[in-house]
């Protein structure tokens, strides 16, 4: 085996290492900030090895045969390692440190043996995003798939003594569940139909034309379901906000940065296989747009800054999923990367606001600049780079993603991602207004994180600026021939939100309850979610809570009606039987000798 | 001579006479009277059929039977007098302590 497999396995086997170590070694798990030590060492050690696999640019692929069957292995695990994954090995491991390092300050409060869960989950959250990102075939992406989605559950729901997050973690759940169906049903119809999981194969057969499976667009489409469960697509995207009652850290790695864009990956790697079946892309692109708008219009008039930060991940990942739905994959990677750097920052400065301002509701927050400068600074990094603004790494990645829409002839998806980018910048600047610059509120004296929690702050920040400064000198490699007037919209329309928002909550020249009262339907239905939320829980109560009150009844009277007559039947039967028992031996012997007389009797009978 | 059948015929009268003891005795004592009586039935035919076919298993049988039911006997009044101590009557149809 050459160094080029090993270095991969190296990254993925790390967190695997200190995820079994906390897992087994109670006492080492107990002790809360050691556990994160083990946890945050393991990582880093991936984190370099990945750098050097990134820098290096292996490219190779290994597989070993796992489930055995006539004529080689049915299914086979391993590693595939090429730019794709090289590059998402790099930010999943990078965010991941940041994250772990932070996370020492922001849950310095949790109790010893909660943190250490908490590591435990993070070592086997990593191993489970790795083991995806280098998955060689849909079989093991489903696995580590689920493995991810179990994390997310388990973290979602740390603080499970909180009946919201309790909540929110089942609800996260089950909804990505509804996708993973598709998913898997879509694997073994591909499967069954072409006799492999592996995606070289596929590819290759895919390249040659002679991917003959009737149904393709059918099966493409329910492996699509995966990713619009993952990926917070329209309409199973209700999971994402709610799932902010997990932890700020949790939120910044697993919701924004890493786990709900293994969907967008999961497209962009077996973009082969969907380049065949353009009607599918097409509405990939269409829901992509429609998901962007509409996450962006309800992050408008949210008032938790996790929340907008939720619905803006959505409303980003809906960009993603337009491009590769566009055939401009590379573009959508790339604003992957990217959004992975800087809406880590965001959730973790978030997280650094919440932590001082013991609130998350950005009303009650202002005036934090004077506070918090260092984290006020890296939240506007963040925020400009989000809108869009040159030279930031998003600027960039969004033009390239909006250039794809365009070149791919998709007018109205066009249209709504470049509503959306000024929404973006709308709500974006509506928060970093009210919360840093507005009004200072009474009451709480809030201070400047510690410097555990700022310095992955200043990193993720000082990577969106050198990110974008590259991209703007290197070109990048997903540097589209985008018409002339593409970027002077982009930041026009960035430039536009801030105007906006700068006048509504800064100047107050505009009022924004009259704004909302001109648009009142719409206000009223993004403040409602479009009714979506309702519309689960209402399917819930009425389908799932009837269904099982239904069989509840039927357990309850038929199926528990049969054993109680039975029951009773033989209670009565008992009962009765039981006055035979006289007790009086004289009786007993009544029995014996009436007995005796009758066989005497039948057996004379019987010989004759 | 008389013949087999006849004593096979008093020993099922006796017999049935035991039985009957047996079955319509209230005392305890009378009970145990009532087995000695089924007992020696047997015995009659033990005898009537050593007789009949001439040898003498029969009769040692006999003996057996006889020293056996001398026991019996012994052990069941000890069990009626130990009852009595603690009941105070030894009447067959108030000892149902087994009654369902």
């Amino acid at each position: 085996m050459t160094a080029d497999v090993l270095l991969p396995l190296l990254v993925l086997a790390m967190p695997f290492v200190s995820f079994v170590l906390l897992a087994v070694v109670g006492p080492l798990r107990r002790t809360g900030r050691g556990a994160g030590v083990v946890s945050i060492a393991a990582i880093a050690v991936s984190f370099v090895a990945a750098l050097v696999v990134w820098d290096r640019g292996i490219v190779a692929a290994r597989t070993w045969g796992w489930i055995p069957a006539d004529g080689g292995p049915i299914a086979t695990v391993g590693v595939l390692v090429d730019p794709l994954s090289n590059a998402m090995l790099v930010l999943v491991t990078l965010v991941s440190l940041l994250v772990q390092i932070y996370s020492l300050a922001y849950l310095a409060d949790e109790r010893r043996a909660p943190l250490g869960r908490y590591y435990t989950y993070q070592s086997l959250f990593v191993f489970s995003m790795l083991g995806l990102v280098l998955a060689p075939g849909f079989l093991q992406m489903f696995i580590f798939w689920e493995l991810v989605g179990l994390c997310s559950y388990l973290l979602i729901g740390f603080w499970y003594e909180r009946p919201a997050a309790a909540r929110a973690a089942v609800k996260a759940f089950w909804i990505t569940k509804l996708g993973d169906v598709g998913f898997i049903v879509g694997i073994v119809l591909l499967w069954s139909a072409t006799g492999t999981f592996e995606f070289d194969d596929l590819f290759e057969k895919a390249q040659a034309n002679a991917l003959a499976v009737p149904d393709l667009a059918a099966i493409m489409f329910l492996i699509y379901l995966g990713a619009v469960g993952k990926s917070a697509q329209f309409p199973l995207h209700v999971w994402l906000p709610d799932a902010m009652e997990g932890p700020t850290p949790v939120s910044a790695l697993i919701h924004a940065a890493t786990m709900v864009t293994a969907g967008v990956y999961m497209v962009t790697r077996t973009e082969p296989l969907f380049a065949l079946v353009p009607e599918v892309l097409t509405l990939i692109a269409w829901v992509g747009a429609f998901t962007a708008l509409l996450a962006a219009t309800m992050a408008c008039v949210e008032g938790d800054i996790k929340r907008v930060l939720a619905y803006s991940t959505v409303s980003q990942l809906g960009y993603m999923m337009a491009a590769a739905g566009a055939g401009a994959s590379p573009a959508g990677f790339l604003h992957l990367l990217t959004h992975g750097l800087f809406k880590a920052l965001l959730f973790l400065a978030a997280g650094a606001v919440i932590h001082a301002a013991g609130t998350n509701d950005i009303f009650r927050m202002g005036g934090l600049f004077r506070a918090m400068p260092h984290t006020a600074i890296v939240f506007v990094v963040g925020t400009l780079a989000l809108a869009g603004v040159p030279p930031l790494a998003g600027f960039f990645s969004k033009e390239a993603v909006l250039g794809g829409v365009w070149e791919a002839h998709l007018a109205v998806p066009f249209l709504m991602l470049a509503l959306t980018a000024l929404l973006t910048a709308f709500y974006m600047f509506r928060v970093v207004f009210v919360t840093f610059f507005g009004r200072a509120h009474a009451g709480g004296h809030p201070h400047e994180a510690p410097w555990l929690m700022r310095g992955p702050l200043w990193v993720l920040a000082i990577l969106t600026v050198v990110v974008g400064i590259r991209l703007a000198l290197g070109g990048g490699e997903a540097h589209e021939e985008a018409p002339a007037w593409l970027a002077p919209l982009s930041v026009g329309l960035a430039a536009a939100g801030f105007v906006l928002a700068w006048a509504m909550y800064q100047r107050g020249a505009i009022d924004p309850a009259r704004v909302a009262a001109a648009l009142a339907p719409l206000d009223y239905a993004a403040r409602r979610r479009y009714g979506l939320d309702a519309l689960y829980a209402g399917l819930y109560r009425g389908i799932i809570l009837g269904f099982s009150r239904l069989i509840g009844w039927i357990d309850r009277y038929f199926v528990d009606g049969i054993l109680n007559a039975l029951t009773a039947l033989t209670l009565r039967a008992g009962d009765s039987l039981r006055r035979m028992q006289s007790g009086r031996a004289q009786d007993y012997v009544y029995g014996v000798a009436f007995g005796m007389l009758l066989l005497f009797v039948c057996a004379q009978l019987w010989r004759r | 001579m008389i013949g087999l059948s006849s004593y096979l015929v008093l020993a099922a009268l006796v017999f049935s006479i035991g039985l009957f003891g047996v079955l319509t005795r209230r005392n305890a004592v009378g009970i145990l009277l009532g087995i000695e009586l089924m007992l020696n039935a047997v015995n009659i035919n033990f005898v009537a059929f050593a007789r009949y076919n001439g040898d003498l298993i029969g009769l040692i049988f006999t003996l057996f039977t006889i020293s056996i039911t001398v026991a019996e006997v012994a052990v069941g009044l000890a069990i009626v007098i130990a009852i009595f101590r603690v009941r105070r009557t030894v009447e067959a149809d108030r000892l149902d302590l087994l009654r369902g």
